[in-house]
């Protein structure tokens, strides 16, 4: 009787936990399924990498990403997107969950030990994001009396730090959006990171006209999609991709429709150099 | 309850409360008043901040509602896991071998007196060192693996208070009909401890709830709070109306949870079955099992004192 | 492998440090918001006792990660409330104090009244007796010695606060948690090594502070 009074408390506990359980069912799937093509890009950046709320995607990553699937045989239909945060980019490529990484991802030498690129398909640099009607920083130096913010652990962020402004207050959030409630409200005084990130912010539509683009060229960064090392047969036509998507002015539409409404001057498309 | 502490109000008293209610309301506005002031100020009231959460049903489809899964899948994966290691771990307490006790209660003593975030993070780096799981699902194992080594030893904890809370006449008596220890464990003490423990584990499960949170904000675990950055950067930097809903559905979970543990505790200190022996979550947070040290015990071992809340009708002066 | 400790590169001392500091401002703030909350949900005024007991309810089920941030990105990024602080270390410091003290103050004031509860009727019925106002009933002779009953309690309150100042690296306090989340990626191979320095480091903080106050809570408990 006490036995199994005891049973029903335990089985209470259990459906409780059950239930729960049975909300969020994982997900499996791998990549290089056949006629399929796993592609990972950046989720949470508006105008690069962008997850709507309807589940489609849009950016200049994956304008790039789709037009170079497609040159590789894939319609946009075969494509499956993968979340690749920055700090688990090179897992991603080395694990072969993705076939390859669009996701302002800048090319390093560091990074050229553990993954190959191809490309570059965009030159973008490190650049700051003002208050609209704010002149008053003009180039590095007057970054020392500013507020700064930053996402933790990012390159710019340690930039500033190391090299344009080391008496800058800097302040490191988790995401840029943070960052922008805290510029739109006065908190900081700038937010920095790529130009092509900060201009895809100032592009949304309801940031059009609160921000502008400080237009300092901090670093140079050359995007590239980043694949297994040693593929050089996926690098070789990723890269004919690239050139044939700048020749048929693709490229420049792409640049215009998710930068264009930050006033982007954008630099030309750069020419390959990751080839072997 | 508290009414023991002060006359019941006369005439004079009466105004005195009114007024001291006034003072506090014109207080509560004052503040509140400023806040919404200062929002509206910086726009965050603006209706098409707020409206999606109404009107677009695909920010709960795509965030919020996928984020509560995953808050509540790593809830569920903890506690189910921790539940049983956290039993063995109890019991293993109470062996009556002192090699099994020593290092049980140096484990658990020291994975109750390290923050659970440090236990996550570890977590987290070590399968990308050691392990070879997903990028996607790392996170949650990360979450889990941390819960999972803080709530059993808590748990542990709950389970050693609820098998001492229960009177010794029930071992003595199972000892007396020729029940070996492992028999007396399992078939009196355990199934009794049960349910005296059952609100004290409804309330670790809120605690649990609450610390998921951490790994969305420190390991990128895609949980509610997390959502929150993808909302803003859709719905135009509506910060404060994104914040505000994701913080009321956590609100709205725990305080459910919470309820159903004093329903439970209430239900088992009345029942007449039972030993009346319960064992609460005490303060219903990481509080009740954050001793450290051995001699602050920290057991919330309480059949909670009621005289004074019992007796206060009673004892209301009627002058 | 545990080369990092002599590097000089990580400021070990100094994180555990703003810890140390985090959880003293804390611990203080929250006994005065805790006593403050208790006072108000044993008042006479009705209006008082449901403000205190919303709270309580409120803030305890919100995640404290929740309240951390929702200091920093709503008080300070968007009304820019700065708490007087000059730079964004000490501003997220004071955000940080405040929003444990919040949180913290709620499980303060549950654990007094729980040893309001344990005073017997007799003292509060004598001292009423005597002419004593609420608040001199309550400040003369109910809460010193629910004070005196609570220690024990009240010292678990203080060692979860202690770890729950990890929590306020979600807003850069640089506090140990913080140090630990750089220090884990920039040295990889030393992970363990890492995680045991910080985990012995907070063994040290909260057992010692176990100890103490479970001896300090025998002292002081009231003899009946």
């Amino acid at each position: 009787m006490k036995l199994r009074k005891s049973a029903t408390a335990l089985a209470i506990t259990a459906v409780l936990a059950v239930t729960a359980t049975a909300c969020g069912s994982g997900s499996d799937e791998g990549a290089k399924n056949d006629g399929k093509i796993t592609i990972g890009i950046k989720f949470d950046q508006p105008g690069v990498g962008l997850k709507t709320p309807d589940g489609k995607y849009e950016g200049f990553d994956v304008d790039v990403a789709t037009y170079v699937a497609k040159e590789l045989g894939y319609e946009a239909k075969d494509i499956e997107w993968k979340q690749a945060p920055s700090a688990e980019r090179e897992n991603l490529i080395a694990n072969g969950d993705v076939d390859f990484v669009v996701a302002s991802y800048s090319i390093t030498d560091e990074r050229k030990q553990k993954v190959d690129f191809a490309g570059p398909y965009f030159l973008a640099h490190q650049d700051l994001l003002v208050r609209a009607d704010d002149s008053s920083i003009k180039d590095a130096k007057d970054l020392n009396s500013k507020k700064l913010c930053s996402v933790t652990g990012s390159t710019s962020a340690q930039n500033v730090r190391n090299d344009f402004a080391p008496q800058a207050d800097l302040q490191e959030m988790g995401g840029y959006s943070e960052c922008l409630t805290g510029l739109e409200n006065k908190a900081v005084d700038a937010l920095t990171t790529d130009d092509s990130i900060l201009a895809g912010y100032a592009s949304q539509k309801d940031h059009q006209g609160k921000f502008k683009l400080a237009g300092l060229n901090l670093s140079d960064e050359n995007y590239g999609i980043g694949l297994k090392k040693g593929d050089t047969e996926l690098q070789g036509d990723i890269n004919k991709a690239i050139e044939k998507m700048v020749e048929d002015g693709s490229w420049e539409k792409a640049v215009k429709a998710n930068f264009g409404p930050a006033g982007y001057k954008n630099e030309p498309a750069p020419k390959i150099t990751e080839t072997s | 309850m508290t009414s023991v502490l002060y006359d019941t109000p006369g005439p004079r008293a009466k105004r005195r409360n009114v007024l001291y209610t006034a003072l506090f309301v014109v207080a509560l506005a004052v503040i509140v008043w400023w806040v919404l002031g200062a929002l509206d100020e910086k726009g965050q009231l603006a209706g098409e901040k707020w409206s999606p959460f109404v009107t677009d049903a695909q920010v709960w489809t795509t965030y919020l509602l996928p984020g509560l899964g995953d808050t509540l899948t790593a809830a569920a994966l903890s506690i189910v896991i921790a539940l049983p290691l956290g039993a063995l771990l109890g019991i293993g307490r109470l062996s009556d071998h002192r090699w099994v006790t020593v290092p049980v209660g140096a484990v658990v003593e020291f994975f109750r007196a390290i923050p659970v975030l440090l236990l996550m993070m570890f977590a987290n780096q070590a399968y990308v060192q050691f392990a070879d799981i997903e990028s996607e699902v790392r996170p949650l194992y990360a979450v889990v693996t941390g819960l999972v080594l803080y709530n059993a030893s808590v748990i542990a904890e709950i389970v050693r208070a609820g098998i001492l809370a229960l009177p010794n006449g029930q071992s003595d008596a199972a000892r007396a009909i020729g029940m070996r220890k492992g028999q007396t464990m399992a078939y009196v003490l355990l199934p009794q401890a049960v349910t005296a423990m059952l609100p004290a584990l409804v309330s670790q499960l809120v605690v649990i709830v609450k610390d998921t949170a951490l790994g969305g904000a420190m390991l990128g675990f895609t949980e509610l709070l997390s959502q929150n950055r993808q909302i803003t950067a859709n719905y135009g930097a509506n910060t404060i109306a994104a914040f505000t809903v994701i913080a009321l559905i956590f609100i709205a979970l725990n305080f459910l949870l919470t309820s159903c543990a004093s329903w439970l505790e209430g239900r088992i200190r009345r029942g007449k079955r039972g030993t009346g022996a319960v064992v609460t979550g005490g303060l219903g947070d990481d509080l009740t099992g954050a001793g450290a040290g051995a001699t602050t015990g920290g057991l919330p071992t309480v059949p909670r004192q009621t005289t004074v809340s019992a007796g206060a009708d009673e004892t209301q002066p009627t002058a | 492998m545990f080369d990092f400790l002599d590097s000089g590169q990580y400021d070990l001392l100094g994180a555990f440090w703003v810890t140390v500091q985090l959880t003293l401002y804390s611990a203080i703030g929250s006994l005065i918001w805790g006593t403050l909350l208790a006072g108000m949900r044993v008042s006479p005024v009705p209006l008082m006792r449901v403000f205190g007991t919303a709270y309580v309810n409120l803030v305890r089920n919100t995640p404290l990660t929740v309240i951390i941030l929702a200091c920093s990105l709503g008080l300070n990024q968007t009304l820019g409330i700065t708490l007087g602080g000059g730079d964004f270390k000490d501003i997220g410091f004071r955000l940080a104090v405040l929003g444990l003290v919040a949180y913290t103050g709620t499980f303060v004031c549950e654990a007094l009244r729980s040893g309001i509860n344990t005073v017997p009727v007799g003292q509060a019925e004598a001292a009423r007796a005597l002419g004593l106002s609420f608040t001199q009933v309550l400040t003369l002779v109910v809460l010193p010695q629910a004070f005196r009953s609570v220690v024990a309690p009240l010292a678990n309150v203080l060692i979860a606060l202690t770890k729950n100042t990890t929590v306020a690296a979600a807003i850069s306090a640089a506090e140990a948690a913080y140090l630990m989340k750089s220090m884990i990626e920039n040295e990889s191979d030393a992970l363990l090594a890492v995680f045991a320095v910080f985990a012995l480091g907070f063994v040290l903080l909260t057992l010692p502070t176990g100890l103490l106050l479970g001896w300090v809570s025998k002292r002081v408990a009231v003899k009946r």
